[in-house]
């Protein structure tokens, strides 16, 4: 019966007086390709259903022949079903008692009430996570000044792995990457100022552009998308398996002991990565003049120390710190945030991504606000 | 080697599976009848999950040969294996269950791949599915996550019966359920065995699934089948691993549970 399951066999109807006669295989397939409205038509009038013919049936089968007794049923004509083997009665019995209940409701219609509802509610959505980010921003800080008080409480093993996590072993992508910035910058600058015979501007104008803005930012984004990922993903994936709650019921602290330590050697390693990210993209942009533009390493030397304020790069170390914040609480709190399901998991390390970037990105507008109007 | 039978419907001889160095499967031999359940026990380690994924195919073994239905599973071409694998239906130790899928599309997931069918008809039997394995009717919308475990594992089942196989292989279907909850699935097991004609592959720790629902018992051990049989003639197997595990205290209570209510 069972090799059977082709596509070949099917299903007949045929009527006998009141009696439909179902022979053959009804099965999924043959479900499938059954006109049923037509089957209905065939069905109506009768007071009976033979099924001693079939073969073989499913449950799709057993729904079709079930569905035809009570549509055929309706009109007051009860159907009865006969001649069912003992395993189809049974088959059918079962599917009786699992068809749905009848008058569910339709899903209705969405309004533009609806809509506004729904815009509202993420809009307090919004609000209350920037409420719930704030106040684990406090409750770190916290945490931190409490340290600050009884440094025993510090895990050091912890920082010094974290500090290599995100420092140490960021040190080749960020390199790189900062030196690269700098060629771009010196060819499409020198493309620039060629034009007007200004090409030795081409320092300041690397050094203003990597010292003060470029360095710092992308090294930022690098480390949002490297560090602050990984923190969401560990913590969140712990955060899983129950280990945060078993670590608060040990009485272990899960800021102390995953958020501080994270945070801490952000802070700590973001600035080095920011001053080897600075000191690279002058390499690539020195390079690249002196290739283009024939710029020799001492004059680009001279005139930056010339030329450059030493504020251009304290601008730039300044917004360190608050950037290596913002990622490393974004990433902490959203692993938090993780519940039982690993998609879950997967939407929030993304969130912390591109949340922790914009952040960085808006608190760099609003620092260069600041220092245009303190006016370095 | 006993409990070798004609006409098996799954027919493993010679398995031997391997991990780097470590052997879990020397020269397996096993036969499941058609219509029958067979429960697969073993202590931890000795390879039953291993040997429910060999059998379906996502494990390739070293050596020896695996029919189903008829077919040998690894050297069937890629078309054959897809019918043959619409013949059998698995449900994993946790269910399973596409997360980003409500419980209704996960049900039609098979459907959905295997069959051309009209929307409404995949709806209706998905729901008839789901209303089977006795999920309230809320459930159908519900995704995953929102589910307690023991309707996961229900939610796991009805997806595998999806396309009305002829096999099922429930991976461990009542560990981590409350007595109640256990016991209620395998009532279910054995009633849509009945109903549906199933022939089911239980891989198990639980002993009153054992005296409950199965017809045979087979025992690994020692990286092979240790013995087949009724659970009554696993009480005579001389062998020390089997002797604790069935006359331990646990099988005596679920032995005396089983007898108390037929």
């Amino acid at each position: 019966m069972s090799a059977a399951q082709g596509s070949g066999a099917r299903a007949l109807f045929t009527r006998a007086q009141t009696r439909l006669i179902v022979a053959g295989n009804l099965h999924i397939n043959a479900v499938a390709k059954l006109d049923r409205a037509a089957l209905l038509e065939m069905a109506l009038g009768n007071t009976e259903i033979d099924i001693s013919g079939l073969t073989r049936i499913d449950t799709a089968g057993a729904w079709l022949l079930v569905d035809l007794q009570q549509q055929a049923s309706a009109d007051g004509i009860s159907v009865v079903l006969t001649g069912a083997s003992e395993a189809q009665a049974q088959l059918i019995d079962v599917v009786r008692h699992s068809l749905a209940p009848t008058g569910t409701a339709q899903p209705k219609a969405k309004t533009l009430v609806d809509q506004i509802e729904l815009f509202g509610r993420m809009v307090v959505r919004g609000l209350r996570k920037a409420a719930e980010l704030t106040s684990f921003l406090g409750q770190v800080v916290g945490t931190m000044a409490g340290i600050v008080i009884r440094p025993r409480r510090l895990r050091l093993t912890s920082l010094v792995h974290h500090c290599q996590e995100v420092g140490l072993n960021a040190v080749p992508i960020v390199a790189l990457m900062a030196f690269l910035i700098g060629v771009v910058l010196a060819f499409q600058g020198a493309a620039q100022l060629r034009q007007f015979g200004a090409e030795v501007f081409v320092v300041d104008l690397i050094a203003i552009s990597v010292l003060r803005e470029l360095g710092i930012l992308l090294t930022a984004i690098i480390v949002a998308g490297r560090s602050g990922s990984a923190f969401t993903a560990a913590i969140g994936s712990m955060k899983m398996r129950e280990e945060i709650d078993a670590m608060r019921t040990i009485g272990l602290d899960p800021v102390t002991i995953l958020v501080v330590p994270r945070v801490l050697a952000l802070m700590i390693m973001l600035p080095a990565l920011g001053f080897i990210a600075d000191i690279s993209g002058l390499v690539g942009g020195a390079v690249m003049s002196w290739i283009e533009l024939g710029v020799s390493p001492a004059v680009f030397q001279s005139r930056l120390v010339s030329n450059t304020d030493v504020w251009h790069f304290g601008v730039g170390m300044i917004k360190a710190p608050f950037f290596a914040l913002i990622i490393g609480i974004i990433g902490c709190f959203e692993g938090l945030k993780v519940g039982g399901d690993a998609e879950s998991l997967g939407r929030l390390t993304s969130t912390s991504v591109v949340l922790s970037i914009f952040m960085v990105i808006m608190v760099d507008a609003m620092f260069s606000i600041f220092f245009a109007i303190v006016g370095v | 080697m006993a409990g070798l039978v004609d006409d098996p419907i799954i027919r493993v001889r010679g398995l031997v599976t391997r991990f780097g160095t470590h052997t879990v499967h020397d020269g397996l031999d096993l036969d499941v009848r058609r219509g029958e359940i067979i429960g697969v026990v073993g202590g931890s380690g000795t390879g039953k999950s291993v040997l429910l994924r060999a059998i379906v195919g996502l494990l390739k073994p070293v050596a020896g040969r695996i029919e189903v239905l008829g077919e040998s599973v690894r050297d069937t071409p890629e078309e054959e294996y897809r019918r043959l694998r619409r013949r059998w239906g698995v449900m994993f130790q946790d269910g399973a269950l596409f997360s980003s899928l409500t419980v209704r599309q996960n049900v039609e997931a098979p459907m959905r791949e295997q069959l051309q069918l009209d929307q409404d008809l995949r709806e209706t039997l998905a729901g008839i599915k789901v209303r089977m394995v006795g999920l309230p009717e809320n459930a159908l919308a519900n995704y995953p996550s929102e589910l307690s475990g023991g309707m996961r594992k229900r939610a796991g089942f009805a997806r595998a019966i999806a396309l009305d196989p002829e096999i099922v292989f429930l991976d461990e279907p009542t560990a981590g359920l409350d007595p109640i909850g256990a016991a209620a699935f395998d009532i279910l097991i054995r009633q849509l065995q009945a109903a549906l004609g199933l022939t089911v592959f239980l891989v198990t720790h639980d002993l009153d699934s054992l005296y409950a629902i199965c017809d045979r018992v087979a025992v690994l051990a020692d990286k092979r089948v240790l013995a087949v049989g009724t659970v009554q003639d696993m009480l005579k197997v001389d062998h020390p691993w089997v002797r604790e595990y069935f006359h331990g205290p646990r099988a005596r209570a679920a032995m005396a549970s089983a007898e108390g209510a037929p």
